[in-house]
């Protein structure tokens, strides 16, 4: 077992530890934190498999943005875990008895002769993965690049039309420009009062 | 690859995008009295589009953008029924929008991108952007069909068939991978060269991957047994969406399992025909005799539709070239069929009243006849009765079924049409042999009684007279196989 061996096994270990996890753990924290280090372990299987670009966008994307998004959300909106997690116990065995099937029949077939892949040649220690993907992105595949495109901007309008409000009337905003133009003279009015002699009154007037 | 890049085929493509950007930002600008310029604007896009699609008919099969996007008359045929299909489905919606308060943009300019789906899957040629052009399509309906939020029916339906869909597109895309894995190319070309060298059913993987293709599609055409967020999201979206739903996607769902499985997979027949034939019963079953059960409308139809999504894969899975036509005359004129359906209900459900109840259509005869008569003719399409144009579609579908030589699918989808009719006779003797319960009288504007009316004739003369869209099927199945 080559050195290439040893690390692909303990990345993917991890990866599947760290992904069970995710869905066990009780605390929503620790699941997303979970869902990071999955997101590590397989960019650097990525990385494994020289495609660099996709193993550094990875974590650049998803574990420095998405995730860190996830996080906010999490602790912000103090989902009741509990009240989700009714029913875990009495869905299992279901899901355990599919689960367990489907691992079988997945581990059949994938070690069956048919997927008997050739390693494809590793690549020559200057190949840059980023500047062949940049080559081809906006030519060859500028087509699915642009749907793409489409698709962003459509969950963009998703996200605004499911969740903008119109503002009601009554709730109080700033306005800035109003703010910065204001003078001295709509907010101080300087009123002339009597002296007066009573101790009680005096503080009255001066409130 | 290394072919030209044509920008130009795609023409109808790009136009509508554009157009659909430009309805987006004009609705920006508009008060909520002149939104009629956005619906116009939206309209005269579609309208445009579709000629603009019209006028690449009869070009030879040609390709651009490397091979990714492919242009043959299959594609124009149902690229221009979506289009006909989902500008009804704006004529018809706008009544129903106004009534409750919510005719904004985000209807149309949400439509217009999943319509921009819908085209870019017919015209796929690459898995790559059969997904893409899919996602595009299901992130716009997912969008619409929680599109009055402060229904709580409507979101969880959204988040059903968000849920569902989700996990049907990974399905989907799993399959993909494996078969891109097994096969090296994206490219539907490469994938068929690939399968036409393997003995599938020896090839467990591509078995395997084919599998969860299988899958995926039954998702997203809604067949059973993956039919379950069928009727929920029926029942839930506002009844245009619904409209929508119902209709158009089952066009372009009916060109994505074309170009996957027949002109990806052509030499693996053998492999999914034994896949879709369980799922082909088990819809016509389920869809015929649970539609049995439901009291309300929406449901009812949504049973309709995962029954008649049965026979389309029937029609597909005989694998044939007669099967394919047949598929893809009875995906149109079913998709025109369920639209009158759907129409009926919006005009039942006037003046902030829901109709979508079976009940609610009691009556309906001696409330306004020629509206009772039109759903009559949209409810015996849908039961294939002669000469209606859901008889001649059906009677194509078996032909095809038998000459693959599957006589016994073929008795089995008559028996289960028997039973489907009993309730659409159910729903045709409320129309005419009970008392109304409701009086108010129903009026619609001039732009919905003449498109209805239209309608109507449309599966009136494409039942008399089936031969020039039959034709039309059988030419463009040929030219793409």
């Amino acid at each position: 077992m080559g050195i290439e061996q040893i690390i692909f096994y303990l990345f993917s270990g991890i990866l599947l530890v760290a992904a069970v996890s995710v869905v066990t753990v009780r605390n929503p924290v620790y699941a997303a934190l979970f869902l990071i280090l999955a997101f590590f372990s397989s960019s650097a299987i990525w990385i494994m498999l020289e495609a660099e670009f996709l193993g550094v966008t990875l974590i650049l994307v998803y574990v420095g943005a998405v995730m860190v998004l996830f996080l906010f959300v999490i602790m912000m909106l103090d989902i009741n875990i509990d009240i989700m997690r009714e029913g875990f116990i009495r869905y299992l065995p279901v899901g355990l008895v599919i689960a367990v099937i489907v691992a079988v029949e997945m581990i059949y077939v994938l070690t069956a002769d048919s997927l008997n892949i050739v390693m494809p040649a590793a690549k020559a220690a200057d190949y840059s993965n980023t500047k062949e993907l940049g080559g081809v992105l906006y030519t060859d595949y500028v087509y699915p690049f642009e749907i793409a495109a489409v698709i962003l901007v459509v969950a963009i309008i998703a996200a605004i039309v499911l969740t903008h409000r119109k503002r009601l009337p009554n709730v109080k905003s700033q306005k800035p420009s109003q703010q910065v133009r204001v003078k001295r003279d709509d907010r101080v009015r300087l009123v002339k009062m009597e002296a007066e002699s009573k101790p009680n009154a005096s503080t009255r007037g001066g409130q | 690859m290394g072919e030209v890049m044509n920008f130009s085929l795609a023409t109808p493509e790009i136009f509508l995008l554009f157009s659909t950007c430009a309805v987006l930002l004009l609705d920006v600008f508009l008060s909520d009295k002149c939104r009629t310029f956005g619906y116009m604007a939206a309209l005269l896009a579609m309208i445009a589009t579709a000629f603009l699609v019209v006028s690449s008919f009869g070009i030879e099969r040609s390709f651009a953008f490397n091979g990714m996007y492919v242009l043959d008359n299959m594609s124009v045929i149902l690229k221009v029924s979506v289009l006909l299909v989902v500008i009804a489905t704006f004529v018809y919606a706008r009544s129903y929008l106004i009534d409750r308060n919510i005719f904004k943009g985000e209807f149309y300019t949400l439509s217009m991108f999943a319509t921009l789906g819908m085209l870019i899957m017919i015209s796929a040629n690459t898995l790559l952007v059969i997904y893409l052009g899919l996602e595009l399509l299901s992130l716009s309906l997912y969008a619409l069909v929680a599109f009055r939020r402060d229904d709580g029916r409507a979101s969880e339906a959204g988040m059903k068939y968000f849920v569902l869909g989700a996990i049907a597109s990974g399905m989907l895309l799993y399959g993909m991978s494996i078969l891109y894995g097994l096969s090296g190319s994206l490219e539907l070309k490469g994938v068929a060269a690939y399968v036409a060298s393997q003995q599938i059913m020896h090839n467990m993987v591509l078995l395997f991957g084919l599998t969860f293709i299988i899958v995926g599609l039954g998702f997203k055409f809604g067949v059973a047994p993956f039919h379950m967020w069928v009727p929920d999201v029926y029942q839930g979206a506002p009844t245009p969406v619904t409209m929508f739903l119902g209709s158009a996607p089952k066009i372009a769902a009916f060109a994505m399992t074309m170009r996957l499985l027949v002109n990806g997979m052509e030499f693996g027949a053998a492999g999914w025909q034994q896949m879709l034939i369980p799922l082909a019963v088990l819809s016509m079953v389920i869809g015929n005799i649970a539609a049995i059960a439901q009291s309300n409308l929406k449901r009812m139809l949504a049973y309709s539709t995962i029954s008649h999504m049965g026979f389309v894969l029937l029609g597909i899975l005989s694998a044939n070239e007669q099967g394919y036509s047949a598929a893809m005359f009875y995906a149109i004129t079913y998709a025109l069929t369920a639209l009158g359906g759907f129409a009926v209900i919006i005009l039942l459900s006037q003046s902030g009243i829901e109709a979508e109840e079976l009940e609610d259509l009691r009556g309906l005869n001696e409330r306004h006849p020629w509206y009772a008569f039109m759903m009559m003719l949209f409810l015996f399409s849908m039961a294939g009765i002669p000469p209606l144009v859901g008889f001649y579609a059906k009677l194509a579908v078996l032909q095809a079924t038998v000459q693959a030589g599957f006589i016994w699918l073929a008795v089995l989808a008559v028996t289960m049409s028997v039973i489907g009719a009993y309730y659409y006779l159910r729903a045709v003797k409320l129309m005419y042999f009970d008392k109304p319960v409701e009086s108010s009288t129903i009026s619609m504007g001039f732009s919905f009684n003449t498109l209805l009316a239209g309608n109507g004739f449309l599966v009136v003369i494409l039942g008399l007279f089936p031969g020039l869209l039959m034709a039309l099927c059988v030419e463009a199945v040929k030219m793409s196989l």
